[in-house]
């Protein structure tokens, strides 16, 4: 008798989280929970300027606190080759400043102490001299004529261009515009924000001179990844470096890059032979970390009359900051960008970016934004919005018109991915009806004669999640595969391993629905860890929602394996040949008589006292997973407002969101992911920002200025579902961790962008913030660019 | 997040308070809620030698009106208290609409009303609300008792004239001479937010005549406001339209806002007449909807 | 905690000056001496080992830090240890009762209330503390309650029904009172 799938919490139960049954009870293991006998703590010293020559240290002052215990400088650093480390970009980035302050921050000197309130007092004794120098804050000024040079630190660096790169067919896309009825336009700041996860990096670095084996715990979500990038910084050799990540209080993007803090607290841990732990507090965080997006955007749109989209044109301009440090694919300098438009059938497009150092902190590829494709489905759909506008057509007739049809999978873009398969016109339709959208039309013109101000706004994309094949994706040349491991215990329970590291996904819950799904083991029977890079697989790590794609993938495959095994193992308890063994869930029967069967339960302890002549026993198996390609999702966003005229307050009458990411494993984690996905959306919208003055000084460093939506703005969602597997998945399922965060911004912009139709605007860059809205709308023009700091106006 | 080293005290009386003060000789701080002073000391950007915590001392958590009316607010009355107190919307209908809108809920259950309005932030809601109601801060020091208006307590961003030893024991607002009327209004981008602005409004009515008018202006300056030349517009009329909107043109040109993230001075500008108006329009609808 | 061993500071004149306090914490009466800047959080995570309470800003804005004091929620990183003095703590670690959890913790698990649980004690015990004075919030009332708690990850709307889940379960537990007839009809 075969076992019920949902039951034993296969796929599409909604399998309530094992994780929760410690979190619940605050006995989860973040960093910060850690204690080590002897542990000391690092605090940092940061450069109050965004650009200035160091004069001078004095560190005397900190020495001098009962309870420092090592006050570590730049030039400490050099004189052991640590002043600098490599970037997961081929960059290099300072650990501690040794020359020059790069943006304001920046790390200078660490000091280590019996506990935060010494360390802290031993950072307030420092004494540094510093010699301003002008700071640049945009990409404007970092191109500017005679502008400084901010990495005079690298030898062959001249300017401040960090990269120039193109993509797509500029030749065929000429001629697309030559064609062309009508050309639309766009230009748009994607303003910086932070992931901002709510706890912060930290790690605890930990040098047994017993062992000579280094074992640092930290906020990381590759493991694998800073495993390599320490063995290279460091110079202690790859086996005796163990990297913990344990629980972790949110992710984004933003623990993924290597960060000073970590190789100080090593080296300090090394020097002190003793446990040295830093966590770093939100300013810190918000200041100096992976922050995302900033990112200048333009484009053009060539027409046909009837709506078809012939070309696009783009070009991005990106801020990177002091340190080109993203963690992205090393082939594709601005990330997926190049994935824009990739839903709609466009012949050709063209592409050119160019990246630009700035006096403001690294980064720029993080917070949800699949390597940068946030930035590419927000440029899109304001693009296809105003193209309709200026067409005089349908928001969702035109976007019928160009969508990829659903029989025409797999799709070569413009710019040369394959998209794998859809039906986005089911999409939209679901999404049209449950807003009401013909209803909600009249209702806007009718409340337009009241002075009321109503919009509607549609977003649609799809996105590639799963980097990814080896064939075009690496870090530092590293493949970006990812692995599993599992084994199945004498008594049919059994533990995986992965090379994942989730941070709130629930992979301890899901992995594990995976192998229910293969084995029919009951989910509950087993046991899932990652993280620990001594026990766990070689994996990349968990952002751009590439697990489900790629170490989903891996699970799948080695529970096969497993299976595969077992099948011989049931034809040995059977005694029957393999050919006449059939499988349902749970159970291996022999095919002319169903009756005689196995179960996996069985076969597992047959692996252990009753294995065939020759077979090696046990059970257990891992797969490394090379992604064919990436996976497709597909969503539609469509969001309603009303805007307050006399104040330019604007709220969410109703937000629906239809998602199609194949095969969901775990519905209600599936619809979490989208709900948080959407209120991300939502407070890059409405209100999140980080912005800087023309002396580089940074607003948006702590949760007064960084403002993140609380229960009380944040509106309700209505999810909806369309299932188009995966042809390429082993279980069909796409990735979704990020789809929200990626399509929802367009859909509430371009709502307020609608409401706003009639009064001459065409553009308002996020955040819309209540005075930008009513800026735009009294005074009928465009709001670029981040909130200004001061204005003399 | 780490404070620097101070010495702590936390007395049981009011008199221990000020003699505590008194020794201190401008290096101490008084810990009520603690809900703006410990942040700053957090970042450092305050470092008293000495704190003097007064949440020990007894009788201090009451609001309450008095049999003449007047209104009286304990040192240790928190902001929660008069947020969840059922009369107040009728009785103190400006302190009722403000309540809420101070910091977030969590903070509300500690931080005081008097902490407050001695911390004189100009974004604080609670000194706006104090001038609308011409309401004055009671100050004990070695010397004895001085009641102190508050348009006269506030003397710049973050400075009151209380002396190093005196301490705020009590808010007082007069009782009024007509029936009472008021609201808030503040404009935050997210619960916790300072206000981009706010309006204080509180009117005593007598019949439909408005006897006493007073509008006091968050976030829109370098201290609180006192649109005391707009308040003064609405006494001895009714409200209506004309008179409304003369009011609220005048509160903004009193307003002194600058131009920065949070919005244009214009902007700011703008939304104190919006609010002006929308408060005082709302009265007005009311007292029609009574008659 | 035993007499056996503890060490004492080589140089007794650099000894810092701690105060003696007595605190109920989940019910439990621990005295401990602190120096008077030991932040509240500070002492439950590092003093007294309850790390389920987190700390995730530096300027009193998230709320990870939320414990009751006194019954009512406050952000335990803007108070002092030493305010603690005479007065009881609950933290999340006293929530679940020795043999049961909460019906709060439970509502959070069964609706998907959480996803890295970082934001969770908080949200759970500023939860507590709103259904115990309102054991029938409406959506609204529940939102407001929690809007000093930030959360990245869930996005709010399976909070807010956790939260539900646990008031209806609750209200199912209260014992028999006049206005059981009304409960009955509203759950």
């Amino acid at each position: 008798m075969t076992v019920d799938e949902i039951k034993i919490g296969g796929l599409g139960a909604s399998r309530r989280r094992v994780e929760d049954n410690r979190f619940i009870r605050g006995a989860g293991n973040y960093v910060d929970d850690i204690t080590l006998p002897g542990m000391l703590h690092m605090e940092i010293l940061r450069s109050p300027l965004a650009h200035a020559r160091i004069k001078s240290i004095d560190v005397s002052g900190a020495w001098a606190i009962p309870g420092v215990r090592l006050v570590m400088t730049g030039e400490m650093m050099a004189a052991r080759n640590l002043a600098w480390m490599p970037t997961l970009s081929y960059d290099t980035q300072a650990v501690l400043a040794t020359d020059k302050v790069r943006f304001q921050g920046q790390e200078v000197v660490c000091v280590i102490a019996d506990d935060p309130y010494i360390a802290k007092d031993g950072c307030e004794a420092v004494i540094v001299d510093y010699e301003p120098l002008p700071p640049i804050v945009n990409p404007e000024q970092s191109m500017a004529e005679g502008a400084p040079v901010i990495r005079d630190d690298k030898e062959n660096q001249h300017d401040n261009v960090v990269f120039d790169w193109e993509v797509g067919d500029k030749d065929g896309t000429d001629r697309a515009f030559a064609d062309a009825d009508l050309v639309s336009d766009m230009e748009l700041h994607y303003p910086r924000s932070h992931p901002s996860p709510i706890e912060t990096c930290g790690s605890i670095a930990d040098f047994d001179r017993s062992t000579s084996k280094l074992t640092v715990y930290m906020t990381t979500q590759a493991p694998h990844i800073i495993r390599a990038a320490v063995a290279l910084v460091a110079e202690l050799p790859e086996h005796m470096i163990r990297i913990v990540s344990p629980d972790l209080g949110g992710g984004f993007g933003n623990k993924v890059p290597v960060y000073p803090g970590y190789v100080a607290s090593i080296l300090a841990s090394i020097l002190l032979e003793r446990p040295v732990k830093w966590i770093e507090d939100k300013t810190g965080n918000l200041i100096s970390t992976g922050f995302g997006r900033d990112v200048y955007l333009r484009g053009q749109m060539a027409l046909r009359k009837d709506g078809k989209i012939l070309g696009v044109r783009m070009h991005t301009d990106s801020d990177h900051g002091a340190f080109f440090s993203d963690a992205q694919p090393s082939k594709f300098k601005i990330g997926l960008m190049h994935s824009a438009f990739a839903c709609y059938d466009i012949p050709a497009a063209h592409l050119t970016s160019r990246g630009f150092y700035t006096n403001k902190a690294p980064g720029g590829v993080a917070y949800r934004c699949s390597f940068r494709v946030t930035e590419a489905m927000f440029f899109q759909e304001r693009m296809v919005q105003a193209a309709a506008d200026d067409l005089g057509m349908d928001q969702a007739e035109f976007r019928r018109v160009n969508f990829v049809r659903d029989d025409d999978f797999p799709h070569r873009t413009a710019f040369g991915f394959l998209t794998d398969s859809g039906q986005y016109g089911k999409c939209l339709d679901i999404g049209l009806e449950a807003i009401g959208y013909e209803n909600f039309l009249k209702e806007k013109e009718e409340a337009k004669k009241n002075g009321r101000l109503l919009g509607i706004g549609i977003s649609t994309m799809t996105e590639p999640l799963g980097a990814g094949n080896s064939r075009e994706y690496d870090i530092l040349g590293i493949k970006m595969f990812d692995s599993a491991e599992l084994r199945v215990h004498m008594s049919g329970k059994a533990i995986l391993r992965t090379g994942a590291k989730s941070q709130g996904q629930g992979h301890e819950t899901t992995w594990a629905q995976i192998v229910a799904h293969e084995l029919g083991i009951p989910a509950e029977d087993i046991v899932v860890e990652e993280g620990d890079t001594d026990t766990a697989p070689f994996g990349m790590g968990t952002y751009a929602s590439r697990s489900t794609p790629v170490a989903g993938a891996a699970v799948s495959m080695v529970a096969r394996k497993i299976r595969a095994k077992a099948r011989k193992i049931a034809a040995h308890l059977l005694e029957v040949s393999e050919e006449d063994i059939d499988w349902e869930l749970g159970r291996f029967f022999v095919r002319s008589s169903p009756d005689l069967g196995v179960t996996i339960q069985e076969c597992a302890n047959a692996a252990y006292t009753n294995m065939p002549d020759g077979m090696e026993p046990g059970l257990e198996n891992n797969a490394y997973y090379d992604p064919p390609n990436l996976t497709w999702p597909f969503a539609c966003y469509i969001s309603t407002v009303e805007i307050d005229p006399l104040t330019g307050v604007w709220d969410v009458l109703h937000m629906v969101a239809v998602d199609d990411c194949g095969v969901r494993i775990n519905p209600m984690i599936v619809e979490g992911q989208i709900m948080g996905g959407l209120t991300e959306a939502y407070a890059m919208a409405s209100m999140q920002f980080i912005t800087f003055d023309e002396e580089g000084n940074c607003v948006g460093s702590n949760y007064m200025d960084y403002l993140l939506p609380t229960a009380w703005e944040t509106p309700g969602f209505e999810l909806h579902e369309v299932v188009t597997p995966c042809p390429h998945h082993p279980i069909g399922a796409k990735g979704i961790g990020e789809c929200a965060t990626v399509g929802g911004p367009a859909a509430f912009v371009n709502a307020v962008m609608d409401a706003l139709k009639g009064s001459g605007v065409r553009n308002i860059d996020m955040p819309l913030l209540p005075d930008r809205v009513h800026a735009a709308l009294t005074e009928g023009r465009d709001i670029s660019g981040a909130p200004p700091v001061r204005t003399d106006s | 997040m780490y404070p620097s080293r101070f010495r702590y005290e936390a007395p049981d009386t009011v008199e221990e308070a000020i003699e505590l003060l008194r020794l201190g000789d401008g290096e101490a701080k008084v810990l009520a809620g603690g809900q703006s002073l410990l942040p700053m000391m957090k970042l450092r950007f305050a470092s008293p030698a000495l704190l003097v915590d007064i949440n020990n001392i007894p009788d201090l958590t009451y609001h309450r009106a008095d049999a003449d009316g007047t209104f009286r607010i304990g040192a240790l009355c928190r902001h929660a208290h008069l947020e969840k107190s059922k009369d107040l919307g009728e009785t103190q209908p400006t302190i009722a609409a403000a309540a809420p809108l101070v910091a977030d809920p969590i903070v509300r259950t500690r931080g005081t009303f008097v902490g407050s309005v001695c911390h004189a932030d100009p974004q604080g809601d609670w000194a706006s609300v104090m001038i609308a109601l011409g309401g004055s801060v009671i100050a004990q020091g070695p010397g004895g008792r001085r009641t102190i208006p508050v348009a006269d307590f506030v003397s710049g961003p973050f400075q009151t004239v209380l002396s190093y030893d005196e301490l705020a024991i009590e808010a007082v607002v007069p009782a009024p001479e007509g029936i009472r009327a008021g609201g808030y209004l503040k404009l935050e981008r997210r619960v916790g937010d300072f206000a981009t602005a706010g309006v204080a409004v509180s009117l005593e009515l007598s019949g439909s005549s408005v006897v006493r008018a007073g509008i006091g202006l968050t976030g829109v300056g370098s201290s609180t406001i006192n649109a005391a030349e707009a308040a003064l517009s609405l006494v001895g009329g009714h409200l209506e339209a004309d008179g409304i909107a003369h009011a609220a043109e005048l509160a903004a040109a009193a307003s002194q806002p600058r131009s920065d993230h949070r919005g244009s001075a214009a902007y700011k500008r703008h939304i104190v007449s919006t609010f002006v108006t929308r408060i005082l329009m709302n009265l007005r609808s009311a007292q029609q909807e009574v008659a | 905690m035993t007499s056996l061993f503890a060490e004492v500071a080589p140089d007794p004149s650099s000894e810092v000056s701690v105060r003696r306090i007595t605190l109920k914490v989940n019910g439990e009466q621990r005295t401990v001496d602190v120096e008077p800047r030991l932040l509240l959080a500070h002492l439950i995570r590092q003093g007294l080992k309850l790390t389920g309470t987190h700390t995730g800003c530096d300027t009193t804005n998230c709320g990870a830090c939320t414990v009751l004091y006194d019954g009512l929620p406050v952000k335990s990183c803007t108070m002092l240890a030493v305010q603690t003095d005479g007065h009881e703590v609950t933290t999340v670690e006293g929530l679940a009762s020795a043999s049961e959890l909460h019906p709060i913790q439970e509502g959070f698990k069964d609706e998907h209330g959480l996803q890295c649980g970082f934001c969770t004690p908080g949200m759970m015990l500023s939860a507590k503390a709103l259904l115990e004075e309102n054991p029938d919030p409406t959506e609204d009332d529940v939102r407001w309650a929690l809007s000093g708690n930030l959360c990245r990850c869930t996005g709010y709307q399976n909070i807010v029904k956790a939260v539900l889940w646990a008031a209806a379960k609750m209200r199912d537990q209260a014992p028999a009172s006049d206005t059981e007839a009304e409960e009955g009809e509203a759950s």
